[in-house]
């Protein structure tokens, strides 16, 4: 925590220069923090790792007991439970709830990037910058170690990131006379008209009630919506210029009709994917397995290209999704602790599993750069190496984007005054000015400065 | 007890000097009383009065994220008064119940009239289709429903297209509450009904004996003689018909996934007291809002109630 003990610090310092000498031993090949012969043996590690502990993880990651087995494995002394309390919002309440009443939080808990902060408040974390984060911090793309680790502390370890790119159904576009993904969101424009001239599909759809792919699209058009410096203060500007920009946009085409607004997930949209309602999704780099189950029947017919740019040449992306998994401050084992969620993270067989076999996009540049993973040719995507390409993409990403600390208000605020709007097939802008209003209104209420 | 006649039949003579025997007989019989419904209390104290009395206690508070808790007195349920949003769904709540049950109870009346009359062949697997969606829970019932009211491949707008009516939209915000009272309706037509129904199976045959004498058809039996002797059970659907709107909450939170767009966070007052507790993490002003709406239920109820008995009171006098 920010007032941490001295003696921690001590002991982090220590343990830190252990790390070097531990990953050495744990990994398979060394990896990229081998060497270093004169690393100190870290008594309080070697203790913690080789004392019988229990620890609880939860996690909605499916079949990641696959990759504690491996932990527990390289440390036989610690056992770990694994437990799924819900996804997103239900896991949120939970570990809420634990916290509130004192008991029954777990020790490592996943935490999407947007969310740390919201723990970060009610001081649930553990800065893991003293157990030796930052000896790990340049195997991670920057972007998504700048999510978990926005000032001077970290507060979890990157496990998966959403870096957005298109996806598309090529013979529709043909169809339609357009042979490449369209490069500008002006292109994109007059591929939409063009396509539901020819086909009567829609380009794509924009959820209605989506906060996550709208977010997203702010990030590359490089909005800064929100801002919190970690204690009381926060900055919220989610109808500035760039922001407005992203919404004049969407709002043209949508009330020109040749842009749905069904809201996602559920299963009138899967089948839209599947029919060829839609001729594409602008989605994040989990997208495309996710895809691949959805609309099987078009196997072959879909192919994946970088997000349309605001200005022709450039190469900017933003981001939907992914999590990290952080460390609570109640753990009792607070070592082993950061080392599963390390382990989990930043073993390289573990993190390569991760994304070959759960399929979550890594932020682990080993993984990136694998050729196992890299490589992977898609048959649904007509052989596209699509990993390689989000990859790519994920170099591109803006790096400083922050949340603010009750996201759960925001994404529901954003239903209200701009999801219903996009749905209406109103004015988007105006209504970015009434979420605003509302964002403020609450976070001055809640007792926050807001900037 | 003070009603235990029988003891006290046995013992007509022994009343006087054996006061003592038998109010030490009537003590134990107290105690096994006492002992057979505290289970009830025990129960009904820890599940229900505490966690009321916390929930009344939380409601005196104000939490920020940044400060903590202080103490707001009534400030909460000033504030709740005030907010537009909380009254827009108990008005919207209010309009529900005026449309909806009506609606639902008048169905159930006649299904429940049609069943007793014994002319409907095969009225027992009737009963027991009409009754069986109540059996579905409202979980599911309400996703079903999402499918059936979906407009590109709900097989409503499917028929609908295909008899060039276009495509209805269940789902869109002007509809959804009408698309909500219709899936309540289907729920709970068909537990009304076994409440009247049963109500009506309890009336005795002499009065049905007498209407015949009197000439009174089928339907002057049902108008003047049924529906007069079932007014208390009627009553009681109407009650519980107030309870459940004023609360519904499945409904709104599962058509939700569905139609965001539809449902706002204050749909009804029980969603947005849920909202408020776990989105919002404004856990005072959500206990604040409970004892509102608890209070508005029971202020409806009463007043339901006291009509009822003023006009059976009037009746009665003027008979």
């Amino acid at each position: 925590m920010r007032n941490a003990p001295r003696t921690a610090l001590k002991l982090g310092s220590v343990a830190a220069a252990a790390a070097l000498l531990l990953t050495a031993c744990s990994s398979s090949d060394g990896g990229d923090s081998g060497a270093s012969g004169d690393a100190i043996t870290d008594e309080q590690r070697e203790e913690a790792l080789n004392t019988p502990t229990e620890l609880t993880f939860w996690t909605w990651v499916p079949d990641i007991q696959n990759e504690v087995d491996l932990f527990e494995e390289a440390y036989p002394a610690i056992s770990v439970t694994v437990e799924n309390v819900g996804q997103g919002a239900e896991h949120y309440q939970k570990l809420r709830s634990a916290l509130e009443a004192g008991q029954g939080a777990p020790d490592v808990a996943q935490m999407e990037y947007q969310y740390i902060s919201s723990f970060v408040l009610s001081e649930a974390l553990l800065d893991l910058e003293p157990y030796g984060a930052d000896e790990i911090s340049g195997d991670f793309v920057e972007w998504a170690w700048n999510q978990v680790s926005p000032g001077d502390e970290t507060w979890g370890i990157p496990q998966d990131v959403g870096p957005m790119g298109n996806l598309y159904r090529e013979d529709i576009l043909a169809e339609a006379g357009i042979d490449e993904a369209p490069a500008t969101w002006d292109d994109y424009a007059d591929a939409a008209q063009a396509v539901k001239d020819e086909t009567g599909s829609y380009i794509s759809n924009v959820g209605a009630t989506q906060a996550g792919q709208m977010i997203g699209f702010m990030w590359q058009a490089g909005a800064k919506p929100f801002g919190y410096d970690g204690a009381e203060t926060v900055s919220i500007n989610v109808n500035g210029t760039e922001a407005k920009q992203v919404a004049d946009y969407w709002t043209e085409l949508i009330q020109a009709d040749l842009i749905s607004t069904d809201v996602d997930f559920n299963d009138e949209w899967y089948q839209g994917l599947a029919n060829g309602k839609y001729a594409g999704w602008l989605t994040a780099a989990w997208g495309p397995i996710f895809l691949q189950g959805t609309a099987e029947s078009t196997s072959g017919l879909w192919r994946a290209a970088p997000l349309p740019q605001w200005s022709a040449g450039e190469q900017v992306s933003g981001n939907w999704g992914g999590s990290s998994d952080a460390v609570l401050a109640t753990s009792e084992n607070p070592i082993a602790a950061y080392e599963l969620a390390k382990f989990i993270n930043h073993d390289e067989e573990s993190a390569l599993r991760l994304a070959t076999e759960q399929f979550l996009f890594p932020p682990q540049l080993s993984v990136l750069e694998d050729p196992a993973f890299a490589g992977q040719q898609l048959e649904f995507y007509g052989g596209q190496e699509v990993n390689a390409l989000f990859a790519e993409i994920s170099e591109t990403v803006d790096t400083d984007f922050e949340w603010l600390p009750f996201m759960d208000f925001v994404y529901s605020s954003y239903e209200e005054t701009v999801g219903t709007v996009i749905a209406a097939k109103g004015d988007i802008s105006a209504a970015l000015d009434e979420w605003q209003t509302e964002l403020t209104e609450y976070a001055e209420a809640q007792g926050f400065t807001v900037e | 007890m003070s009603h235990a006649p029988a003891l006290d039949d046995e013992r007509p003579t022994a009343a006087a000097p054996q006061k003592r025997r038998v109010s030490a007989n009537q003590r134990k019989l107290n105690r096994a009383a006492y002992l057979f419904i505290t289970p009830f209390f025990v129960i009904f104290v820890a599940m229900l009065i505490v966690p009321l009395g916390y929930a009344g206690y939380l409601s005196l508070f104000e939490s920020r994220l940044i400060g903590g808790e202080t103490f707001a007195g009534f400030a909460n349920y000033v504030r709740a008064l005030q907010d537009p949003d909380f009254l827009a769904s108990i008005g919207r709540m209010a309009l529900f119940f005026v449309v909806q049950v009506p609606i639902m109870l008048g169905l159930a009346l006649f299904f429940a009239l049609a069943l007793d009359s014994g002319r409907a062949r095969g009225s027992k697997g009737a009963r027991l289709l009409i009754f069986m969606p109540y059996a579905v829970p409202a979980v599911v019932a309400t996703l079903m429903w999402g499918y059936l009211y979906g407009p590109d491949f709900g097989p409503i707008a499917q028929i609908a297209r295909s008899v060039g009516f276009g495509t209805p939209d269940f789902l869109s915000p002007e509809n959804i509450l009408g698309s909500m009272m219709n899936i309540v309706t289907w729920e709970f037509v068909g537990y009304n009904m076994i409440i009247l129904y049963a109500a009506l199976r309890a009336i005795p045959s002499e009065l049905y004996e007498a209407a015949e004498i009197d000439g009174a058809g089928q339907f002057r039996t049902a108008w003047s003689v049924k529906i007069p002797a079932i007014r208390s059970a009627i009553l009681l659907t109407v009650i519980f018909s107030i309870i459940g709107t004023f609360q519904l909450f499945n409904e709104p939170s599962l058509l939700n996934t569905i139609a965001p767009d539809a449902i706002t966070n204050s749909f009804t007052p029980n969603y947005y007291a849920y909202n408020l507790a776990f989105i919002n993490q404004e856990l005072n002003y959500a206990a604040a809002i409970a004892f509102l709406l608890g209070l508005v239920i029971a202020i409806v109820s009463y007043v339901v109630q006291l009509n009822e008995q003023r006009r059976a009171r009037k009746e009665r006098s003027g008979a």
